[in-house]
């Protein structure tokens, strides 16, 4: 294996010679050789200040250190600005299930995780880790919408034989045959979601939120929390709450239907929203008068409230 | 040379080998051999379409008639790549369309294709027969429709899995009416309702047909007539299995399976009504595959249905089946192989059903064949976990995912490295391993240690530090695929053993922290790699060199860098620090 390419300069070495492993056995390691005093917690053998700037053959420190981007001393690791993973080094005094939550919620989806990722709210659901559990976005639709079904059937099947999956069935002798062709199932929760003036879209799982609310905080969150997040035309977005759902903020949101008509969200009962909705886009306040009557009628009570 | 075979011996001889490696290292013997064989490879495996370019591949082996090409990272199928980050199948086409007129198999994986590419491969291949379409996007039913219409000779069109934007069911009513060479045809994938009629054709013309598995959209009591027409199917995946429950149609379903001799895999189940499970009875005793995972049944019916199995070999099921169901699994499939199991409820915040590590103890103690698993639970111990790798030290495949991110061992709360460090240590043939639960970089030692014929790890939330990483990077010496999010590795480990980066198919990290100027740093040095950053922030020029990337993609290329990159990926080579943005 070769050891380094002479990146590492004299004193880091290849792999962290012999020392470091953390109170197991040694790594049997012909790497550069290196006569450092052995330390647990730092593979690399020399003290914390100096690993950034280790034989890199060039400082990763950039002048001053500018912007957001911050070293976290003491973990050994650059997590900068965004948070870091806990792990067992912070329970010294054990570990409960509840606390793994937490370490859940520290890491929000890649793209989100800004600043203040701190440790999370106790019980984050495993929901909010993007991409986790790793179930393949397909499957996942699938078994929601089954979940659906099964939850319509059972209300449609009032008085008549019922499909109970967990007792054996009465044989229906009728002689009507039922019309059973199941519906065009839209296969995907993931639905795209489009900003004016942003040109590359996000997808979010409709499945997993259960209101508008909750859509319209993690939208808000995934484009207008970001403090570098900039608009083509050279405009930046202010990190002031924006409110999606209520008419008051310069952008609103909207969504396409199964028959292609553009409208707003959050008129229409959740359920039949998810069920018509294909995809979602935020829109400019200015450009989405006339898109629906209520729209211009909420606009208009706002105004007269205003007076 | 005057003693060496003649060239048509040699190319004889050489047809007998159908793997790449054994090709591959026929090759390198001396020129004559290289150029023998290059001009009668057929079969050409791409695992990385940005790892060689078409042209390349096109000028080294000019005979080819059937490509396999993989696009994006697997972490893909998590929404961990961000959509228009590439792997386009266009380029190849139409690349493809000029030089290998007598192309007959297209499979692909994660690559984006359009309705245009599927228009072109059906107009420039005449003798086309083989179109797989394994977790694809990009195109619609226009493209299938294009593929039926003008595919004289299909025989395979399998869409597994893929995302396609469904306009119609019409499609399928394009494959005309002489039209009889299919042999294997997977919609399950599909949304839309096809013209039954035209399905029912279809199967009847087309004597050869062994696979056919149906979407969600045909109801259970046409099965009947699907299967009557097609009694020597193999394989057959039903499509929503849900019905108000009639003698008539229950009894047709008897007897359309028990026509079907042939029957050895079964899948579908969408809605299913466990009342018509017991239809298929007559057919269970030859079945050797079986995929319940979409069938939401309680752990009695589906133990009552695999009771009738023994000859199973590979079964996809939802954690419903509980340590109950996986017990009396491995007293009834002792020839079981694979076993995959799916959580029903994945973002629930308590267990939903019993199914825990002693269920996949048991199944590993009871079933000496078993060498796949796939197994989503919400608990482990490393007891439990020793007690596997001791059952069943003959396993390839163990991919484990506790849904909590960095659960302990629920016994005694210690990370479950040692559990782990058995598997890796006890099973000595293992090729994929996935993690998941509290580790440190313990487990990363055994795994370095241990693990010499690892190809494929993935590791999420786990470790401490970079010598975590460094132990698998020095230590697993087989390794091609090694995929990583959430955990604390920085850029030691990765430039420290950069050269072990050219000797795999590629590293995927997502939010750890490399900083910026790491990644500069190994695409300066490391000019066979394709060091690539995702960040959809901006520019990283926009940030301190120190900050860390969102995601990192590295890549052994001989293409060199990517020219269709989305705004959102940046190569890093001698040029980066001189770009602007």
């Amino acid at each position: 294996m070769e050891p380094t390419l002479g990146l590492l300069g004299g004193i880091g070495g290849g792999g962290g010679g012999g020392c470091g492993a953390a109170g197991g056995k040694a790594l049997s390691c012909d790497q550069t050789g290196l006569n450092a005093p052995k330390s647990e917690k730092d593979y690399m053998c020399i003290s914390k200040e100096a690993e950034l700037e280790l034989g890199l053959g060039l400082s990763l420190r950039s002048g001053g250190g500018g912007g957001g981007c911050v070293e976290v001393k003491g973990k050994g690791s650059a997590w900068g600005e965004y948070g870091r993973i806990l792990t067992a080094k912070d329970f010294p005094n054990g570990f409960s299930a509840g606390t793994g939550r937490a370490a859940a919620g520290t890491k929000r989806a890649a793209a989100d995780s800004v600043g203040s990722a701190e440790c999370g709210s106790p019980s984050t659901a495993v929901s909010q880790v993007v991409g986790w559990p790793p179930i393949r976005a397909y499957r996942m639709n699938t078994l929601v919408n089954q979940a659906k079904t099964s939850n319509a059937d059972e209300d449609e099947g009032v008085g008549r034989n019922e499909k109970k999956e967990n007792s054996k069935k009465k044989i229906n002798h009728g002689s009507d045959k039922n019309d059973t062709i199941v519906k065009e199932r839209d296969h995907l929760g993931f639905v795209k979601v489009n900003m004016d003036g942003l040109p590359i879209g996000r997808k979010v799982d409709l499945k997993a939120h259960p209101s508008y609310e909750t859509l319209a905080q993690t939208l808000e969150e995934m484009f207008f929390k970001h403090p570098s997040v900039t608009i083509r035309g050279g405009k930046e977005q202010s990190t002031q709450p924006f409110k999606l759902l209520d008419g008051s903020s310069e952008f609103v949101l909207t969504y396409e239907d199964k028959e292609g008509d553009w409208m707003l969200v959050g008129d229409v009962p959740w359920g039949m929203f998810l069920s018509t909705v294909k995809r979602l886009r935020i829109m400019k306040t200015s450009e989405a008068n006339g898109l629906a009557p209520k729209f211009q009628e909420r606009n208009e009570k706002q105004r007269a409230r205003a007076i | 040379m005057a003693y060496s075979f003649p060239e048509e011996v040699l190319e004889y001889v050489f047809a007998f080998l159908s793997s790449d490696k054994d090709r591959n290292a026929v090759s390198l013997v001396c020129k004559s051999w290289y150029e023998i064989e290059r001009w009668c490879r057929r079969r050409i495996f791409i695992g990385n379409c940005y790892a060689v370019s078409p042209q390349i591949v096109i000028r080294r082996f000019p005979k080819v008639r059937a490509v396999k090409i993989k696009g994006k990272p697997h972490f893909a199928d998590f929404n961990l790549v961000p959509e228009g980050w590439g792997a386009y199948l266009y380029p190849w086409i139409s690349a493809m369309a000029r030089s290998y007129p007598w192309l007959e198999e297209i499979k692909l994986k994660r690559m984006v294709v359009t309705d245009e590419s599927l228009e072109l491969i059906s107009k420039s291949f005449k003798n086309f027969k083989v179109l797989v379409l394994s977790s694809c996007e990009g195109f619609t039913t226009d493209g299938l429709a294009s593929i039926a219409a003008n595919c004289r000779n299909l025989r395979e069109l399998d869409l597994r899995e893929s995302e396609v934007e469904d306009l119609s069911g019409h499609w399928l009513s394009h494959f005309p009416d002489n039209f009889t060479s299919l042999v294997s045809l997977n919609m399950s994938c599909l949304g839309s309702e096809v013209s039954f009629s035209a399905l029912e054709r279809l199967v009847s013309r087309c004597p050869n047909l062994k696979t056919l598995r149906l979407n969600r959209a045909v109801p259970v009591e046409k099965l009947p007539s699907l299967l009557r027409r097609a009694p020597q199917l193999v394989e057959f995946g039903t499509g929503a299995y849900s019905a108000e429950i009639q003698t008539d149609i229950f009894s047709n379903l008897v007897e359309a399976f028990s026509g079907c001799k042939h029957l050895k895999s079964l899948s579908g189940f969408w809605d299913v009504v466990p009342a018509y499970l017991p239809a298929m009875y007559n057919v269970c005793s030859r079945i050797t595959s079986l995929n319940l995972s979409y069938a939401t049944v309680q752990s009695p019916d589906l133990v009552e249905l695999i009771s009738q199995c023994p000859n199973l070999k590979c079964l996809w099921v939802l954690d419903y089946i509980e340590d109950a169901g996986l017990k009396a699994l491995s007293s009834y499939c002792k020839d079981l192989q694979e076993l995959r199991v799916f959580p029903s409820d994945p973002y629930g915040a308590e267990p939903n059903v019993s199914l825990t590590e002693q269920g996949l103890v048991t199944v590993s103690a009871g079933c000496p064949k078993l060498q796949s698993v796939l197994y989503f639970c919400r608990q482990m111990s490393n007891a439990a976990l020793i007690a596997i790798a001791r059952n069943r030290p003959n396993f390839i495949r163990f991919r484990l995912c506790i849904i909590e991110p960095q659960a302990p061992d629920y016994l005694t709360l210690e990370p479950l490295d040692t559990g782990f460090g058995a598997i890796v240590e006890n099973c000595k043939e293992l090729r994929r391993l996935s993690l998941s639960g509290l580790l440190t970089d313990r487990v990363f030692e055994y795994i370095g240690t241990h693990a010499k014929k690892l190809e494929m790890l993935s590791i999420a939330f786990a470790g401490d530090s970079d010598l975590g990483l460094h132990h698998v990077l020095s230590g697993c010496e087989s390794l091609r695929k090694l995929e990583i999010r959430d955990c604390p590795f920085g850029h030691k480990a990765l430039l420290a053993n950069a050269a072990k980066l050219e000797t795999m198919r590629s590293l995927w990290m997502s939010s750890c922290s490399v900083s910026y100027g790491a990644c500069k740093l190994l695409g300066q040095k490391m000019p066979r790699l394709n060091v690539e950053v995702i960040d959809e922030r901006g520019s990283p020029n926009s940030r301190p060199e120190t900050c860390p990337v969102e995601k990192l993609y590295v890549y052994r290329t001989v293409a060199g860098p990517r020219v269709d990159k989305p705004d959102f990926v940046w190569t890093m080579d001698e040029d980066a620090a001189l770009r602007l943005s």
